[in-house]
């Protein structure tokens, strides 16, 4: 089991808290997934804060704070100090945003936060391209979780440079590794896990669904379906066809 | 003085940045806070005196992907 910074995780889905229709269902696609984790954010303070954050510790399960929509080094750091204080823990997903149309992270600015946040006692997963040398700085900062994307954030779009994510997985064994980003139906996270990802982590897939429990439940069944799948070695493909009935035996009957 | 509160003008006439979430109603809610640009821990809040202009911001937990 894949090491998330001295803790080990149950199930191999993290939620997001987003844009769910209500409060209830957040709730309840949280309960039928199972997620081990899930992500929130810090806002300016508009009446609602107190209330989501009685919901998020009634469901017992690990939080991870983002610094989502910080573009600057400093921005994110500050937020990330503020995530801290209020949510109780050295974790944090580390977003410093590069381009305002695809949401693309910005690797210099990624790699310079997470030396600072990595330096300061976080304990740093950062939101990044599949890129393997920004990958290697970003361990060489010290970060001992990478979160790459699949796609743009909130496109469903599925996993789209599948080289780049198998590399990254054989580049780096002891990492955890999570997609995060882009997966739009649970085939996408079937086939993260398979590539032999540690988990997966989904919010706009889940809940944009019609019915986002029921799509929670989906995607926590097809990442362990993924997870088993690469524990049991699955056979490699090839181009002509092999009978899979013997030959031997067969009755000539023409 | 005039200060900014979640990007909103404020009159406030105390000191400190407790005094200011006291006024709030946020002294006891989970909150975290910076002023200008710099996180105030909130330890520090009591001892962090506000100034004409400084821009205050108290945010909190909220729902994020």
């Amino acid at each position: 089991m894949a090491d998330f910074y001295g803790v080990t995780l149950e199930s191999p889905l993290m939620l997001g808290t987003a844009g769910y229709p209500s409060p209830r269902i957040l709730e309840q696609a949280i309960r039928a997934a199972g997620a081990s984790v899930v992500t929130v954010s810090l806002r300016r303070e508009s009446g609602a804060g107190q209330d989501f954050w009685s919901l998020v510790r009634g469901l017992g399960v690990r939080v991870l704070p983002n610094t989502a929509g910080c573009h600057t080094v400093k921005e994110a750091v500050t937020t990330a100090r503020m995530a801290r204080e209020v949510f109780e823990t050295n974790w944090i997903k580390l977003e410093v945003i590069g381009h305002a149309e695809t949401l693309q992270p910005d690797p210099f600015g990624l790699v310079e936060a997470a030396g600072i946040l990595c330096r300061d006692g976080f304990d740093v997963f950062p939101y990044t391209t599949e890129d393997l040398v920004l990958c290697e700085r970003l361990v060489d900062a010290g970060c001992r979780v990478l979160m790459p994307w699949a796609s743009p954030i909130g496109t469903g779009l599925g996993i789209n440079n599948r080289y780049g994510l198998r590399s990254l997985r054989a580049r780096f064994p002891d990492v955890a590794l999570v997609v995060d980003a882009g997966l739009g139906v649970p085939s996408h996270a079937a086939e993260a896990m398979e590539l032999g990802y540690d988990a997966v982590l989904v919010n706009t897939a889940v809940a944009k669904a019609g019915d986002p429990v029921k799509m929670a439940e989906a995607f926590a069944l097809a990442a362990r379906a993924g997870r088993l799948a690469c524990q049991a070695d699955p056979m490699e493909p090839r181009d002509m066809a092999v009978p899979s009935t013997p030959v031997i035996g067969k009755a000539f009957l023409s | 003085m005039k200060i900014e509160v979640n990007g909103e003008p404020r009159e406030f006439g105390g000191s400190t940045l407790e005094e200011l979430l006291r006024e709030l109603a946020l002294a006891e809610a989970r909150v975290a806070t910076a002023v200008n640009g710099e996180f105030v821990p909130a330890a520090a809040r009591a001892q962090r005196r506000l100034a004409e202009g400084d821009r205050v911001e108290v945010l909190a937990p909220m729902q994020g992907g």
